[in-house]
């Protein structure tokens, strides 16, 4: 497929806003059980979900770059019994509401206690938005991979690995995130949320060359034979029915070598997994947030070659179509 | 239930794109606006098109054979470009299966064009909306038409009649009797989208001949002493022809 750069961002900024609110979350909830100490909310929380709110925006933004008519953007949330697209067109809206509202109760500090156990855990007004929030994030993950995933011709994407991937690298660029503002903001959580990072980044480090795997070794299930209905082992094109370009050689296409994918797809493993994994660990060590930062941005631009990957690398049956000029 | 469609006879198709050209001059005219072409006498032409004839060969020099390929929306029975559709703008009609598109609410985001294994759904870059082939569903019920011409452009067109057009579900439709009996398929079956458009494979019309065939075995007036005239010293043509 064509990688088109509206896509790109969108599912990078998103991912790293959801990743960043479920950093939070489980910061706070961690604070709630007396795992972590608590941290002054108003700076921390708030901002920090300021920040993961400007990066849904951001993905939003991309997002209409990629539409021929956003004008009628508000359509495309009519049909979530069946689309998936549409599931997320709504759900991201709504996540984007509750991580607004999350942040404007940190900074005004409505905080209400609801429940103190005996032990001392507190159950506060805004864990329970979290929470809400938290499940939204996990369902626009699942809406995002699915989109993708539900094509089943498209059988570099048709599997599970897809919507799990989008999930642990999500997640991953967001915690890293995370864990700069932190040294900032809240040192005491840096090396929590450091941690963290390194272990989600591993996973997802595993997931990923998983996929790459079961992506090598995939057998299309379309040939020139199926797409023709010719039996013969040797068919060849000899004109595609015209010799200008259409949407047909433009929009399926990466009309890149298999070198330079290939050179792409070792970019995205150095600077998606590799760099940030040592930044993080000499960051968590020396406690230097342009190192922690600087693996946040190396990750998000290994993130963005990752994603050109997924796209280049999906090969559609209709290319069976448009072999020759 | 109906399910209009169309049956391609590749054993016919002489590979003209008369379809082509009917169907864009068509298409292009009616109601729904134009369908854009970009640089149309320039270095780089682009447009769209609901119907493209591509030509292959298969084969090996000299038993190689051409096969002309026209190519539009199937209108699959299952269509794996709808149910994605955020915006309910792509639909398939209970009444007769056609798969079309609403202008009006699409919101050009391709996703229906991923969804579509053959490649048949363009996005207008003017119109900015996501066109494909309407079975030109604005002539099959057009009651000012005379009847015969209450079908597509494209079958319309064709100088060899190697475009069927009819019922699907219909067994004694013209398509029907078409596919049952000269060997109509559909376009990769693996995916389960049961195109409603058929194709009818290229065909070779062989006769048989068996070795004694190739001698003149007896005749019968012979066989009853009648010759049919004296008997003469040249070629005669009863040496040549069974009577
Ligand atoms: S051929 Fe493609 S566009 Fe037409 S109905 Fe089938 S899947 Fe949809
Ligand atoms: S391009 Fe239009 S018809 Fe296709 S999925 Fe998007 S909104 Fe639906």
């Amino acid at each position: 497929m064509h990688p088109a750069f509206s896509v790109i961002f969108l599912t990078t900024l998103i991912g790293v806003g959801q990743g960043m609110f479920l950093a939070l979350f489980s910061g706070q909830t961690y604070s709630a059980v007396e795992l972590l100490p608590t941290s002054n909310s108003a700076r921390f929380y708030a901002t920090g979900a300021f920040i993961a709110l400007l990066f849904l925006v951001g993905g939003l933004i991309a997002s209409f770059f990629h539409l021929g008519r956003p004008e009628r953007a508000w359509r495309a949330a009519s049909q979530w019994r069946t689309s998936w697209l549409s599931r997320e067109v709504i759900v991201l809206p709504t996540l984007m509401m509750l991580v607004f509202v999350y942040a404007l109760m940190h900074y005004f500090e409505w905080d209400t206690v609801l429940f103190t156990n005996a032990k001392g855990a507190r159950l506060q007004l805004t864990l329970v938005v979290a929470c809400f929030g938290m499940l939204a994030t996990f369902a626009l993950f699942i809406c995002t991979g699915m989109i993708y995933a539900c094509l089943k011709f498209l059988q570099e994407w048709h599997s599970p690995l897809t919507v799990i991937n989008y999930t642990l690298l999500g997640t991953a660029s967001g915690f890293a995130l995370t864990t700069a503002f932190a040294n900032l903001n809240a040192p005491e959580l840096m090396r929590f949320y450091a941690i963290w990072t390194i272990i989600i980044t591993s996973a997802g480090g595993i997931t990923r060359a998983a996929s790459l795997l079961r992506n090598a070794q995939l057998k299309p299930k379309s040939t020139l034979q199926t797409a023709l209905g010719v039996r013969h082992t040797k068919i060849q094109q000899k004109s595609m029915g015209f010799m200008g370009g259409s949407v047909n050689t433009r929009d399926f296409a990466h009309h890149k070598t298999a070198l330079f994918l290939k050179n792409i797809k070792w970019i995205f493993i150095v600077l998606a997994f590799v760099i940030p994994l040592l930044l993080l660990w000499l960051g968590m060590q020396r406690r230097d947030t342009g190192i922690l930062l600087a693996a946040f941005i190396v990750q998000y631009i290994g993130l963005l070659f990752e994603r050109w990957f997924f796209f280049a690398q999906a090969n559609h049956p209709q290319n069976l179509y448009y072999q020759t000029v | 239930m109906t399910q209009l469609a169309l049956v391609i006879d590749l054993n016919v198709c002489v590979g003209c794109h008369a379809c082509v050209t009917s169907c864009k001059e068509w298409n292009t005219s009616g109601p729904a606006g134009f369908m854009t072409d970009e640089n149309p006498y320039g270095k780089d032409p682009t447009g769209t098109f609901f119907n493209r004839v591509q030509t292959y060969e298969f084969g090996e020099f000299p038993n190689t054979e051409t096969l002309h390929f026209p190519k539009s929306c199937l209108h699959c029975e299952d269509p794996p470009c709808v149910p994605v559709c955020p915006t309910g703008a792509s639909y398939k009609r209970k009444e007769d299966g056609i798969v079309l598109v609403d202008y009006d609410k699409c919101i050009g985001c391709r996703y229906c064009s991923w969804a579509c294994p053959y490649g048949v759904r363009e996005i207008d870059e003017k119109q900015r909306v996501m066109k494909k082939c309407t079975l030109c569903v604005d002539r099959l019920y057009d009651e000012t038409l005379p009847v015969s011409e209450r079908k597509p452009a494209c079958v319309l067109a064709c100088p060899t009649s190697a475009r069927l057009y009819g019922d699907v579900h219909d067994p004694d439709s013209e398509v029907s009797v078409a596919i049952r009996e000269s060997g109509g398929y559909q376009l990769m079956p693996e995916w389960g989208t049961q195109p409603a458009n058929h194709y009818l494979p290229r065909r070779k019309t062989r006769k048989q001949i068996h070795e004694d065939e190739l001698v003149r075995a007896d005749n019968p007036l012979k066989k009853e002493q009648r010759g049919p005239s004296k008997p003469i010293s040249e070629p005669t043509l009863d040496d040549s022809t069974s009577w």
